[in-house]
């Protein structure tokens, strides 16, 4: 498999992957798909990941802690968003009904920075 | 004098300081080190030849103990019992030569701020000999609610998050709480309200009284890619340095680490919960899961002596098993 190729096949799975994740948490009228590629982050290895989304307003983004520690989800203003404690496997989610860019971190460990950018 | 092989010094009182000698305390530090201050000179010994020593240089008339990140709460693989590792450590203070007078508890008390890990660890810490224990909050322990939970049960002769000061024969103990408002991207904080106290704090003690600090989050850079470091920890430091011993015990990294510098000697000591990766040796400081045999070796208590008249405060750190 040439890069082009390979490069092709990850999109392809990323799309298929957001498109299960927006069915589960929007209704099918959501966001278009040209915007949210995904509305998932991770939190691994003490980085959320992506580190940077870009979705469409309306869109609910989750969080999902896959690390051994605690970590949360709090917008830089500490206002707009700001998640309880999530243990692991703990789940925490945000409906961006505004554009913006939206960074926050994580309280706990505040090198932990990311960002939401909200077309 | 003859300087033994594994023999090290420090003639802080002078700009020379021994760099491969403070290499070597470095490289100790991760099983165990044992440290004398006399009159502004630091000796570190390993563990291993600690029979060696004038017993005279352990005993004092002021003994405490340090533990820390007892994460109470807990239950991943790195140490799925918490609770025993914990009352492991209060045995061993227990059974210390000399009996700590109190304990320190640098921080993360708790894993999760909820007030049945609180209850808990309380409850182990009651087992020891020595009733009093002085907490300062980790960032576990403010998590969720500000600190409210914390605050109530060890903040109650406290000042703002947390920060207090208290004298023991003669010696200056002064708790500082830098885990609250920690800003997106930044370390540690303590705060223009906690800098201000502790200027004032420290204004009217002569230069001679020995001064302990104890606080969770490193206040020195030990590694501020990973957060372990206080960023307005060299201007709490900058009132201090009238003193002629300055002693700053932190917790937080859950490794054992000392530095000196100037008229100040570092230390961190290890949780009594779990191990960390040394700076930058992983690629997060998450938990570190070592085999079940060596996971003990790794977690401990740190005994603290101080020789009055002396200037000297004995430090070592000990495993748990």
């Amino acid at each position: 498999m040439n890069r082009k190729k390979r490069y092709l096949a990850v999109a392809m799975l990323l799309v298929g992957l957001g498109g299960a994740l927006l069915g589960t948490t929007l209704p099918a009228s959501g966001s278009p798909a040209q915007v949210a590629s995904s509305d998932q982050v991770k939190i691994d290895n003490f980085t959320f990941a992506p580190g940077e989304i870009t979705v469409a307003k309306g869109t609910t983004v989750k969080w999902v802690n896959r690390d051994d520690i605690p970590h949360t989800v709090v917008s830089d203003d500490r206002s707009t968003f700001k998640s309880k404690p999530l243990d692991t496997d703990d789940k925490f989610s945000y409906t961006f009904t505004k554009e913006g860019t939206y960074s926050y971190f994580c309280s706990i460990h505040p090198k932990m920075t990311a960002k939401v950018i909200v077309k | 004098m003859t300087r033994k092989k594994d023999e090290i010094q420090f003639d802080h009182n002078h700009d020379d300081i021994d760099r491969r000698g403070f290499l070597k305390c470095m490289a100790w530090a991760g099983t165990g080190a044992f440290c004398v201050v006399q009159g502004g000179v630091l000796k570190s010994y390993s563990l291993s030849r600690i029979a060696d020593l004038d017993p005279s240089t352990i005993k004092g008339e002021l003994s405490f103990a340090q533990i820390s990140d007892s994460h109470m709460g807990f239950n991943k693989p790195a140490n799925p019992d918490v609770a025993g590792t914990l009352k492991a450590a209060v045995d061993k203070i227990n059974a210390l030569d000399t009996p700590p007078e109190f304990l320190l508890h640098t921080g993360d008390i708790s894993h999760l701020a909820r007030p049945e890990e609180f209850d808990n660890v309380e409850q182990i810490l009651r087992g020891a000999k020595a009733q009093d224990v002085f907490y300062v909050p980790g960032e576990h322990d403010v998590v969720g609610d500000d600190g409210k939970e914390y605050l109530e049960r060890h903040g109650k002769k406290s000042k703002g998050a947390g920060w207090y000061s208290f004298d023991k024969k003669g010696v200056h103990f002064v708790g500082l709480a830098n885990v609250l408002n920690l800003k997106a991207g930044g370390l540690g904080s303590l705060g223009p309200e906690q800098l201000e106290w502790l200027e004032n704090d420290v204004k009217p003690l002569s230069a001679s009284t020995p001064i302990v600090v104890f606080a969770h989050i490193p206040l020195w850079s030990v590694y501020p890619q990973w957060g372990w470091g206080t960023e307005d920890s060299a201007q709490a430091l900058g009132y201090l340095k009238k003193f002629g011993s300055v002693t700053v015990l932190n917790g937080h990294i859950h490794q054992t680490m000392q530095k000196v510098e100037g008229n100040v000697t570092f230390h961190t000591a290890a949780s009594t919960a779990f191990p960390q990766p040394e700076p930058g040796k992983a690629d997060s400081p998450g938990p570190m899961k070592v085999p079940a045999a060596q996971l003990r070796s790794l977690l401990g208590i740190t005994d603290v002596n101080f020789v009055q008249g002396r200037d000297a405060l004995a430090i070592v750190d000990s495993k748990l098993g």
